[in-house]
């Protein structure tokens, strides 16, 4: 089992690495980007029985800053 | 009276910080990251500056779940006093301990220079030692200072005077141009720039000595 942690920096919160990412991609001459965020994926690799509650919780106190930014977990079952 | 310095894996101003707490006429002892608990006796406690665990994850964000921060926390719920500079204010912010966090600078760059910081209140044992409006320099040297609170907060702060410093020019982005902020009980300071390398002349510069004597001369007095 192993779920996917997306954080991103809340919406209203000044992302300066995704504005030189969207600046740079207009230097390079793509025009059709009208904004960029930054953020990242946590993969962890689950012990079986590990349920989402508990990324949850892992979410709240370790993985995200909640004061900055937000989270979303992907549970995936490997096959 | 005693001061206790905290070393992560990566701090790096630790003993900058313990040089100038004794300058002071601190009993400094140093405390890993591992210990379960604070010496005895303990004042204050100093969180320095550096890059606890690499600033992985976040800054700050790892070493707020190490075991000495189990200890540090309970020193403030008993009024203890703390002190936390640069990566110290990012530990504090993650421990819950101070609101807000410390974001990536907006111009994206390492800022290392002295700068020009407003003092906005002379109501803690921390900046008794100035007059509220002067403006001293003290060196900053940080990526992620760009502090962030939501509206609510950075009201809440200035209507408690609890914003200890300003940037008198904003490098970093940081809402309000706040540089340093105090506890609900103003026995808790966070700021991004360097006091204990503005403490010596050595340093080219001595604005942070205020800042010690103070804390040493109130901490006497108790």
């Amino acid at each position: 089992m192993k779920a996917r942690v997306h954080v991103m920096l809340k919406q209203g919160v000044l992302d300066p690495q995704g504005e030189a990412v969207r600046h740079a991609l207009g230097a390079m001459g793509f025009a059709g980007v009208k904004g960029v965020r930054q953020g990242k994926v946590i993969e962890l690799d689950l012990v079986e029985g590990t349920g989402e509650d508990q990324v949850r919780d892992m979410c709240e106190k370790l993985l995200a800053n909640t004061v900055i930014e937000s989270y979303t977990i992907e549970m995936e079952q490997m096959g | 009276m005693k001061a206790a310095v905290v070393v992560f894996p990566g701090s790096n101003c630790d003993r900058d910080l313990a040089v100038a707490f004794r300058a002071a006429g601190f009993d400094v002892q140093m405390v890993w990251h591992k210990d379960a608990d604070l010496p005895a006796g303990v004042d204050i406690v100093g969180i320095p500056g550096g890059f606890s665990y690499g600033d992985y994850l976040r800054c700050g964000a790892i070493a707020a779940q190490s075991t000495i921060c189990g200890a540090i926390k309970i020193h403030a719920e008993r009024g203890g006093y703390i002190l936390g500079v640069c990566n110290g204010f990012q530990v504090l912010t993650e421990t819950g301990l101070l609101p807000g966090a410390l974001l990536r600078n907006a111009g994206l760059k390492y800022i290392c220079r002295t700068v020009g910081l407003r003092v906005e209140t002379s109501a803690s044992i921390f900046t008794e030692g100035y007059n509220a409006g002067d403006v001293i320099g003290i060196p900053i040297a940080h990526h992620d200072g760009n502090y962030f609170a939501d509206e609510e907060t950075i009201a809440r702060l200035k209507g408690e005077d609890r914003v200890a410093f300003r940037y008198a020019e904003n490098p970093n982005g940081s809402r309000d141009d706040i540089a340093g902020i105090l506890s609900p009980n103003r026995r808790v300071l966070g700021m991004m720039p360097h006091p204990e390398r503005a403490a010596d002349p050595g340093h080219g510069g001595t604005d942070g000595v205020a800042l010690f004597r103070a804390m040493a001369g109130a901490l006497t007095e108790a």
